[in-house]
């Protein structure tokens, strides 16, 4: 359990983090969504007390980080799998840290061989591709074998074996009854991912809410029809209330309807249908419109595509 | 002591500090040698270890790349992570680079003189029968240490491995030797300047059986060599204690 009471952080003038409050579940993986320079890295390190919050707390397990026990045992994290030295063995690299909190020699063997990398642990860490570096890292969370875990952009240039790999991974962790805080700035990979969504925008909260819910509440939905009555259909929808918006090949786009509710129409009236298909918006245009305005760096793109 | 355990784990898993030390230790012993065979009448104990600061300025890099590439391959993080109240790490990795300077001092500075015995042309003078004569040679080892204490504290502020090494090394070498040339106050400030007290506790009194009086190096200061070296831990020890408090207050 992590929970963020009204955790801000200025650099200067610069607010990074602005009264930020959000909790995150245990035996769910929750998705911490944002668009780059949205203060997504900054909270996680708040999190784990490495960056002093201007005003506000967080506290994991009713415990600020610093208060914790052998922290390793309680919360693992993994912000960069660059932050190793490139000369040092994965083994040795995960030697010294499950010393630091007293954590038996024989944990570093079993977490490297839960990520697959036994047979590389004596090999300098600097010659790692990014795959092997971001198992590393993965390796160096579980080693206290914790309640809590956070991961920022885990999947970040890894190739679809990877990013598959890391999916299973942490919903298997999920499913443990662990806590699993994952940062992201792709809400489609969220969507596969994650069960809730924590949502922040230039540092601030713009949702908090399960996935589904978040999918749904921010995504139009249409129904597509095709019928040989066309016009029929379309006149009598509109009757209705209904948004319709003629298509190019003749299909109509039906907004405001459950595809229920346009199929007991034209029943009732005897239209002929050869398609109803509920449609959804894409998550890349919903996540556009909720954080349209609280991007950082503004592309050309991103201003015509609103 | 699971902290030690820890930071000599992270200092003996890279391959930069056995060099340093192969380095320090090959320095010192090899320009004593040299010392040795050019030595005209018998050569004193403080003649095997005048070239000690060459070891000390590598010592010293070691010392502040000890954390240095904490900060430059984001390790600190990881170290403050799995400890948070990031002083007992600090301390932790001054004790084990402390030791091993010391140790790294020690053997330089009794291989010197051991190799100085076999190779001196008079070697009649290389006797250890005085508190002189041990100051000269475990003073090494406990400059060594201080020093490296010191390089840790600049590190620690600095955090960057080019800026904590040029401080370190403009200020050792090049700083203390100029101030010297500031007219009037020059001379005043200088027997002040901390790596000056630390030659003059090393090379400092020695007996005067060896030396032709006026024939001994230069060593400038009104501490005896113990006060000297007392004032040179000091000053090592505040920079330290103070980039502790940086490094507390600090994001890390």
């Amino acid at each position: 359990m992590i929970e963020a009471v009204g955790l801000t952080k200025r650099y200067g003038k610069t607010v990074a983090v602005d009264n930020l409050s959000f909790t995150v579940a245990p035996g769910r993986v929750t998705g911490f969504l944002g668009p780059n320079g949205a203060g997504k890295s900054t909270t996680m390190r708040m999190i784990l007390g490495l960056d002093r919050p201007t005003a506000g707390q967080v506290l994991i397990d009713g415990k600020p980080y610093a208060r914790l026990d052998r922290p390793l045992r309680t919360v693992g994290a993994l912000l960069d799998a660059k932050w190793v030295h490139p000369n040092r063995s994965a083994r040795a690299h995960l030697q010294w840290l499950a010393k630091s909190n007293g954590l038996p020699d024989r944990r570093v063997d079993e977490v490297l061989d839960m990520v697959g990398l036994t047979k590389v642990a004596k090999r300098r860490a600097g010659g790692f591709s990014l795959g092997m570096s971001q198992r590393l890292g993965i390796a160096g969370a579980l080693l206290g074998d914790p309640k809590v875990l956070l991961f920022d952009e885990p999947v970040n240039g890894l190739d679809p074996e990877g990013i598959l790999w890391i999916r299973q991974f942490m919903q298997g962790l999920a499913a443990e009854g662990r806590t699993v805080l994952v940062s992201s700035h792709l809400l489609s990979e969220m969507a596969l991912t994650a069960q809730d969504l924590v949502v922040i925008g230039r540092g601030k909260l713009i949702s908090q809410s399960s996935t589904t819910e978040f999918v749904e509440r921010s995504t139009e939905n249409t129904v597509r029809v095709r019928s040989p009555h066309a016009d029929k259909l379309g006149a009598m929808l509109v009757d209705k209330g209904f948004t319709v918006r003629e298509d190019s090949d003749g299909s109509l786009t039906v907004s405001g309807a459950l595809s229920d509710e346009i199929g007991d129409i034209a029943a009732g009236s005897g239209v002929v249908l050869h398609e109803l298909s509920p449609q959804r918006g894409s998550l890349e245009q919903a996540f556009m419109q909720l954080t349209g305005d609280s991007v950082e760096y503004h592309a050309e793109l991103a201003e015509t595509g609103k | 002591m699971t902290l030690l355990a820890v930071e000599r784990i992270k200092l003996f898993s890279t391959r930069s500090p056995w060099w340093c030390m192969l380095l320090a230790v090959g320095l010192t012993v090899g320009l004593g040698a040299i010392f040795a065979l050019n030595w005209g009448g018998p050569m004193p104990v403080m003649g095997t270890v005048v070239v000690y600061n060459f070891g000390l300025y590598v010592v010293m890099v070691m010392a502040a790349l000890a954390v240095t590439t904490e900060y430059r391959f984001g390790t600190i993080k990881a170290t403050f992570q799995a400890v948070p109240d990031r002083i007992s790490p600090m301390i932790a990795k001054a004790v084990v680079v402390m030791l091993l300077s010391g140790v790294v001092g020690l053997v330089a500075a009794f291989g010197s003189w051991g190799l100085s015995r076999v190779i001196a042309d008079d070697s009649s003078g290389l006797a250890l029968d005085s508190a002189a004569d041990w100051r000269h040679l475990v003073g090494v080892g406990l400059v060594f240490a201080m020093g490296a204490l010191l390089a840790l504290g600049v590190g620690a502020m600095v955090r960057h491995t080019a800026g904590a090494v040029s401080i370190i090394l403009v200020y050792a070498l090049v700083v203390e030797s100029l101030v010297g040339l500031i007219p009037n106050i020059g001379d005043d400030i200088q027997k002040w300047l901390p790596f000056l007290m630390a030659q003059k506790f090393i090379l400092g009194d020695p007996d005067t059986g060896g030396i032709p009086a006026g024939e001994g190096p230069p060593v400038v200061g009104d501490l005896s060599p113990w006060g000297s070296f007392g004032y040179f831990a000091a000053i090592a020890l505040a920079i330290y204690v103070i980039s502790l408090v940086v490094v507390k207050r600090r994001d890390a």
